[in-house]
């Protein structure tokens, strides 16, 4: 459905202010995913790129993407980060053409200027012409064609960059209290174990959603049920940052008296049960790895990470737009430098419980994908996302949707759309 | 080796068959009890590095998996496909037989669409125990490096 900006922008549209009610032309429009990638991906946010255990060595690269900007990072060769649009300054190939690699200097095929490691233009070929022929202009100066260089820092190994030139450092944006559970996980040197990816029809914000939605997890997931592993009754912890209200946690804290599974029952909810064991039950172990001990931390950083714990199972998830009706996403998965063969191969084993063939997350791109089937055709009819909405500060339930509201208040506020009819800065 | 290598053909029909026909009950019986199964991208094996998406070291972890697939997860039904090609068998010293064969699975949705679902390669260790072969450890090293919307039904 076609929607301008103008009816974006017009009272109707969020017209509550609470995040309950959001307008479905957020998942399919084309205006509305072009002034995302403006507002949120070019604007003052910082989005994850990957680990910085993936390149390791001087010369390391990944391609990647900001939004669906092609973007490549490295580490240069004084062992610091960098992070490049993927766009030739002369004619605006590709440079780039590899997923991962190590190079001292990336050349772009087309005409085969080069480019160091942090993006600065090296060399142009027939720069002083040939046998006598004119070649570029005297004028030409190489410094102002680098490649476009993109502000990059590192929050416990993860690698962010960003566009914006104003936004706070980092650390700031990640904020103190999201800083402090990404310090939970990453407490210790960790290794890249690789990825795995999966491509799902629907719109990003869905999944975005969807990783701040604890009240879904014993409902669409029915492993966790079937097979008693993770209860209503579980000590939760669900709250987003200081600042914004984009990022958020939810925890999943196992206490010694786990509950019995009675909530269920009694409301004869489909995903109870009982009767159903593993024959291999070592995929549910939990070795205490941390402080607060938690069989999930699903842990949101906007736009574009999702910090992983659940079991011993680490894993950097990133989201990646690709258009109004796709989004691509990728887990990498990590463990410690110092995991011991058991622990690693534990890590290995509990790789099942997520990713594309999950067994307690395949289902997520298949209600994302619902949710795209079932609103494409009503861009002004809305979600009702109501869950605790009284009681927006009780953040001890996994039965609650205002990390979901806390998401659509700041992305309302970023996209610019609180301004009814007004145009955003 | 020609008759080996026919009986091998033969498991690998009876393997895709067992899938592509719903019967995956009878998938984990394939395999020796202390087998090795694994669904991992091409992209990691590539680099040394383990992460995979399926990854059991047991038979039991196979029938955890028709199980959940059955009684936990949700998923669209789709109709698997699959297409084997270009196998090499070699004899191994311990009386093994090693296969390699490329695969593709088209899947097709319930709303009629067929597509390549991934295309990857098999790696298998077969056994003979009781007479049957049986698979000691089948790895599905997979090409398509993004999977379109989830995995439920083993490759």
């Amino acid at each position: 459905m076609t929607l301008t900006l103008d009816e974006a922008r017009s009272e109707a549209f969020f017209a509550e202010q609470d995040g309950s009610r959001v307008p479905y032309a957020v998942f399919s429009s084309q205006e509305i995913y072009d002034l995302e990638q403006a507002r949120i991906y070019r604007g003052p946010t910082w989005s994850f790129l990957g680990l910085e255990a993936e390149i390791s060595e001087p010369g390391d690269f990944k391609s990647t993407f900001i939004g669906d900007t092609p973007v490549v990072m490295t580490r240069t060769e004084s062992g610091g980060l960098a992070a490049w649009v993927n766009r030739c300054s002369h004619r605006g190939a590709m440079v780039c053409r590899d997923l991962r690699g190590n190079a001292k200097s990336h050349s772009c095929v087309y005409h085969q200027w080069s480019f160091d490691t942090s993006g600065n233009l090296l060399g142009v070929p027939f720069r002083r012409g040939q046998k006598g022929m004119a070649g570029m202009p005297s004028d030409f100066n190489p410094k102002q064609h680098n490649l476009r260089q993109l502000r990059v820092d590192s929050f416990c190994g993860l690698v962010f960059a960003t566009f914006s030139d104003t936004v706070e450092n980092l650390a700031d944006y990640i904020g103190e209290t999201m800083g402090g559970f990404i310090q939970r996980v990453f407490h210790k040197p960790i290794e890249y174990l690789g990825c795995t990816r999966q491509y799902s029809k629907s719109n990003w914000k869905l999944y975005i959603e969807n990783v701040k939605d604890p009240y879904h997890a014993s409902l669409l997931h029915l492993f966790h049920t079937t097979f008693n592993i993770f209860r209503v009754g579980m000590r939760a912890h669900c709250v987003t940052d200081e600042n914004h209200g984009l990022h958020s946690i939810i925890l999943a804290i196992k206490e010694e008296q786990d509950a019995s599974g009675d909530a269920y029952k009694d409301q004869k909810i489909r995903s109870y049960d009982e009767g159903f064991s593993l024959e291999d039950e070592s995929i549910l172990a939990l070795v205490q790895e941390f402080d607060l001990l938690a069989t999930n931390h699903i842990q949101p950083i906007f736009p574009q990470l999702v910090v992983q714990q659940i079991h011993n199972t680490l894993v950097a998830r990133q989201i990646l737009p690709k258009g109004p009706n796709n989004f691509e996403l990728i887990f990498h998965f990590f463990g410690y430098v110092d995991d011991t063969p058991e622990m690693r191969k534990l890590r290995i084993k509990q790789a099942n419980l997520v990713g594309p063939a999950g067994f307690i997350s395949m289902e997520d791109t298949e209600a994302t994908e619902l949710v795209q089937q079932g609103t494409y055709r009503d861009a002004m009819a809305t979600s009702v996302i109501e869950m605790a909405k009284d009681s927006p500060d009780q953040n001890d339930t996994l039965i609650t949707e205002e990390l979901i509201r806390s998401f659509w208040r700041g992305y309302r506020k970023l996209m610019g759309f609180d301004q009814n009819g007004a145009t955003p800065a | 080796m020609t008759d080996i290598r026919n009986e091998i053909l033969a498991l690998q029909d009876a393997y895709i068959t067992t899938l592509d026909f719903d019967r995956i009950e009878a998938w984990p019986d394939m395999f020796v009890e202390d087998c090795f199964y694994e669904i991992i991208p091409k992209e990691n094996v590539d680099m040394g590095l383990p992460a995979p998406i399926i990854h059991c070291d047991s038979k039991g972890m196979l029938r955890d998996r028709v199980v959940s697939l059955r009684n936990a997860n949700v998923y669209q039904p789709a109709i698997y496909r699959h297409f084997t090609s270009g196998y090499v068998i070699e004899a191994q010293d311990d009386g093994s037989w090693s296969s390699w064969c490329n695969y593709v699975v088209i899947n097709t949705t319930q709303s009629g669409d067929s597509s390549v679902y991934q295309a990857g390669r098999y790696h298998d260790i077969i056994v003979r125990e009781q007479q049957a072969l049986r698979f000691k450890s089948k790895r599905c090293i997979y090409d398509t490096s993004r999977v379109q919307t989830l995995l439920a039904i083993p490759i």
